[in-house]
């Protein structure tokens, strides 16, 4: 059988099989944590945290070294990556907050110089006579090859485990991730949620280390939450949407990963991902560059039409090139520039219309309604036919018809 | 101090030091303009850039490389910038997505091609490798002076010396409509200055700086360089002259402290192995950045801010 | 308004307008939009030599925008631009924009006089040395925003009216014909709002074009001579006597909320709405 084909449907033997559904579950909490971190506007936060998980790895070594063991210990390799993950975002914070620097400045320099940090202890560990087959650079880009079958639980329970808080904490991170405000109006404590956010965040980095690596786990925060943004507008649907998304890279890609050599886990997961959020941008049919174009075409040929229907109907010369091409497209003017009778009537109408819309800002108390003029809002998509008929005897009082 | 020191050190110094200036440079205006990780985004692509350029070249040549890593970069700001507009997309969103895919990009692509027995793998791409960029031509400080010896300096010195040079000329010649365009850019262009042209030569700039950085400090340190020194300097004055300079002699300082501690460092402290000489360098920027950070004359936040009015 | 008092109103306002000369500005539909909602919709205005124009309309009306657009500071849908009857880009030199205060980063690492010098650009080029003569004429053009003694001030240290009153400096400094400042008076402290319109009206007495986008309703008749009231389209323009009228201004704001400013008008000042009932309310307590 088709080795591929094996690793997708669960039979490539036992590790594999945990491995791919631990990657899956991590998938889901990673895309769900990061749609609420992206709405937040903290996405590359993550990456000085994942950054700094490094010498919090090479520690954890060392320490267990010190203290008799193993060092390879993956709970506690993980525990030490925490430790240095969360005195990375207490930095960015500090900086932020402490100085003049701005956050894209503290973020950049927190993760380049833990990661500095990070590598002067992977060269003195691997001078360590334990530390030449210790594997760490594995958690650069993440390998599952040769996992061990504590490892491979470790990452499944993880993974459960925070796909459990992000269900557990979805209605206050929903709510803080639209509209902190509002949220904290209707009592919902802003700053733990926050926190909560950043601490599920940070689990996600530290259980995806071993499998995604720490340089790319970033990308399984953010590009399901980007990916699911061109589908939904609504809240709860782009959560889940960006959770299946980061699940079916999740699980793919260590399938794909475990069914031949050289294909490192984490690169490939990305990649499944990034193939996932291209589609999306071109296609998705709300936000979609397709659909975007082709609205934004429609949009400006209406601009220009209406335009250059006032023009008309004020019999002031039309010089922009777009305007005159829209109406010749559809009919309204000869080539030479003048009216067609279709023209001259729809000319009439438009600026019956902004006659109408000045009679409404004359008559009408609603500024909510008299504020949805722009120009290209027809007047009987917001009020009545009695309401429009008042304006008309309104404009006639005045003589103005 | 002796031939010891000029065969084995004094080359990689020089083009730490180099590098970090050159990074540091451009690193002011990013910061400036809150653009500091587009130096993130930037380094990592590079990665992508030497292997496609390998991959098409079939041999690890200098020159193909660095065009490659350039244009890697260049094709990555375009698509960071296509992403955000197009998708309406965040800045820090567009940069995570472009960076992480094409360096994943980059790695698969490595790790599938027979790259055995080239010196090009993931690890020294990502953390440098310094230490190697030694002057074996060289037996004392006479060599300084012998074209012979000359004739044997690694390439990469005079490579990165060219870029640090015409960097600082460009820094010096657009300085005014750069710092014009960083502070105001809207008034920038009712005087008619390209807004965005300066603002994508500036990326530009850092690329090519990140590009030639790449090979004494790996992609992820080069980030270090671009942001640390000015970010400090940032916190030492309030005039922008005064802190490019601050910049420049952090940078320095973070180079040759950097590289000295990593070599001399554990053996002071009795190990017998010296440690990552990229990695000192970074942490050691960091350092500074920490201690102006506590100490800075200027480190409080002066005015009302962009994001507060 | 009848018809009749309309073309009277017209009449009158191309007296006014000073005969012959192109305007400073002139704007032919322009309309620009965020996302797919135009925030101002065919708009034409001409911005007449010599005067003191406001731009007014409630928040989200597309005032900034508008000159914004106008300038190519930001993109337009459609719409072409002319200052003083040649097209933008051969102008600029005659043209000096004040943005809003808020929009700069004030920690920027600079002082008030560098500031002021990048007001001379265009004089100075890439690599021309600032002499001794570009450093008085910026020297001069803070001394007439009364801020000669913060010249050498880190501009994080001022306070939002002399953050004004620097951008003010900067303008000076160009030497320009036609002045177009975004929000002036916004947030800034009541000397500083004396001292801008003093300025300003210098200038209109020098013969140079000043448009301003204006928030307070109070202060129009007192400081323009002509207005533009603007909501997502022109509604009104003209002199101020003219096209600042109850009419014009409920139009603009919609009927309710101007009632509500047009009463508090009338309660002011004195300095009303030409066209009103008068200061029947004269006693009445400051609003």
């Amino acid at each position: 059988m088709n080795p591929l084909w094996e690793a997708l449907t669960l039979q490539a033997g036992y590790n594999a099989t945990l491995v791919a559904v631990g990657a899956a579950l991590l998938g889901i909490a990673a895309g769900a944590t990061g749609s609420f971190m992206v709405l937040r506007k903290r996405a590359l936060v993550s990456d000085a945290m994942a950054h700094a998980t490094l010498p919090g790895v090479g520690l954890a070594f060392m320490l267990m070294v010190a203290l008799g063991g193993d060092g390879r210990n993956l709970v506690g390799l993980l525990t030490g990556s925490a430790v240095t993950a969360g005195i990375g975002l207490l930095g960015v914070d500090w900086l932020t907050r402490r100085t003049r620097l701005a956050e894209d400045a503290a973020i950049g320099s927190i993760l380049s110089v833990f990661f500095g940090l990070g590598i002067v202890l992977m060269t003195i560990i691997q001078t360590m006579s334990s530390g030449r087959q210790a594997g760490l650079e594995s958690f650069l880009l993440g390998s599952t090859a040769g996992m061990l079958l504590s490892d491979a639980i470790t990452i499944a329970g993880g993974g459960a485990l925070a796909l459990g808080l992000v269900w557990l904490l979805r209605r206050p991170m929903t709510m803080v991730a639209f509209d902190a405000g509002y949220a904290q109006a209707v009592g919902v404590d802003v700053r733990r949620t926050d926190l909560a956010m950043m601490a599920l965040v940070m689990g996600v980095t530290v259980i995806g280390l071993k499998i995604v690596g720490l340089i790319l786990i970033v990308a399984l925060l953010i590009i399901p939450a980007v990916t699911a943004r061109f589908w939904t507008d609504r809240a709860e649907a782009l959560v889940w949407i960006a959770g299946g998304v980061g699940g079916v890279a999740g699980y793919a890609g260590a399938a794909v990963s475990a069914s031949a050599p050289d294909l490192p886990t984490g690169p490939i997961i990305v990649l499944i991902a990034a193939a996932l959020f291209l589609v999306s941008l071109f296609f998705a049919p709300l936000r979609g560059v397709v659909a975007a174009v082709l609205r934004h075409h429609h949009f400006q040929g209406r601009v220009h039409r209406r335009q250059g229907l006032l023009s008309l109907s004020r019999a002031e010369p039309i010089h922009d090139p777009m305007t005159l091409r829209v109406l010749r497209r559809d009919g309204l003017i000869r080539a030479d520039g003048v009216a067609t009778d279709r023209g001259a009537a729809e000319a009439a109408r438009a600026a019956r219309d902004e006659r109408r819309w000045t009679a409404a800002r004359d008559l009408h108390q609603d500024t909510a309604l008299i504020g949805r003029y722009d120009g290209l809002t027809a007047i009987d998509a917001v009020f009545t036919p009695d309401q429009i008929a008042a304006f008309d005897r309104h404009l006639g009082r005045e003589g103005m018809i | 101090m002796g031939a010891e020191f000029v065969q084995l050190s004094l080359t990689p110094i020089l083009i730490g030091i180099l590098a970090a200036i050159a990074c540091a440079l451009p690193g002011n205006f990013l910061i400036l303009r809150r653009q500091a990780l587009i130096g993130d985004a930037i380094s990592h692509v590079v990665l992508p850039g030497i292997v496609v350029a390998f991959l098409l070249t079939g041999a690890v040549a200098a020159v193909p490389m660095l065009i490659g890593a350039g244009l890697a970069a260049v094709v990555a700001v375009i698509l960071i910038e296509a992403i955000k507009r197009l998708g309406r997309i965040e800045p820090g969103a567009a940069m995570g997505v472009v960076f992480t895919s094409l360096f994943a990009g980059g790695v698969l692509l490595l790790e599938q091609s027979d790259t055995s027995g080239v010196h090009l793998d993931v690890e020294h791409a990502l953390m440098g490798n310094l230490e190697s960029l030694i002057w074996l031509d060289a037996n004392g400080w006479a060599s300084l002076v012998d074209p012979l010896a000359l004739a044997g300096l690694p390439p990469e010195l005079g490579r990165i010396a060219v870029v640090a040079l015409v960097i600082s000329v460009l820094t010096w010649v657009f300085w005014r409509p750069l710092t014009l365009t960083t502070f105001d850019e809207g008034f920038a262009r009712t005087l008619g200055l390209p807004a965005s042209a300066l603002g994508f030569g500036l990326v530009i700039t850092a690329a090519v700086a990140a590009v030639a950085a790449f090979d004494a400090v790996g992609s992820i340190i080069v980030i270090a360089m671009f942001i640390c020194p000015p970010a400090a300097a940032r916190l030492m004055t309030d005039s922008l002259v005064r802190q490019v300079w601050w910049s420049v002699a952090f940078a320095t300082l973070s180079a040759i402290l950097g590289y000295v501690l990593a070599g001399y460092g554990p053996l002071w402290l009795g190990f017998a192995d010296a440690v990552s000489a990229a990695g000192m360098v970074a942490s050691v920027a960091g350092a500074i950045l920490l201690l102006a950070a506590l100490m800075g004359p200027r480190r409080a936040r002066l005015g009302e801010s962009r994001a507060t009015s | 308004m009848t018809p009749a008092d309309l073309a009277l109103a017209a009449k009158d306002g191309t007296v006014l307008t000073p005969a012959a000369e192109a305007p400073a500005l002139s704007i032919r539909g322009m309309t620009v939009s965020y996302a797919e909602k135009p925030a101002i919709f065919s708009v034409d205005a001409d911005f007449a030599a010599g005067a003191m124009t406001a731009i007014v309309g409630p928040n989200g009306a597309g005032k900034s925008t508008l000159l914004k657009a106008a300038l190519g500071v930001i993109p337009r849908l459609s719409g072409e631009v002319s200052v003083f009857g040649t097209p933008l880009e051969t102008a600029r030199a005659r043209v000096a924009y004040v943005p809003q205060r808020a929009s700069v980063d004030w920690d920027f690492p600079t002082r008030v006089i560098d500031v002021v010098l990048m007001g001379l650009y265009r004089e100075l080029g890439l690599l021309g040395r600032v002499r001794a003569a570009h450093r008085a004429k910026a020297e001069a053009c803070l001394a007439r925003v009364g801020m000669s003694d913060f010249a050498a001030r880190q501009i994080g240290q001022l306070s939002g009216g002399q953050q004004q009153r620097v951008f003010l400096a900067r303008a000076l400094a160009q030497e320009a014909d036609l002045y177009l400042l975004d929000e002036p008076f916004a947030g800034v402290d009541a000397a500083t709002e004396a001292a801008i319109i003093e300025v300003l009206k210098t200038l209109k007495d020098q013969g140079k074009s000043v448009v301003a986008v204006h928030h307070d309703l109070a202060t129009v008749t007192r400081y323009f001579d002509r207005v533009l009231l603007l909501n997502v389209r022109k509604i009104a323009a003209g002199p101020v006597a003219q096209a600042f009228t109850p009419q014009t201004l409920a139009a603009t704001y919609g009927g309710r909320l101007a009632s509500a400013q047009i009463d508090q008008l009338r309660l002011g000042d004195g300095a009303g709405l030409p066209t009103g009932a008068g200061p029947e309310a004269g006693a009445g307590p400051k609003a």
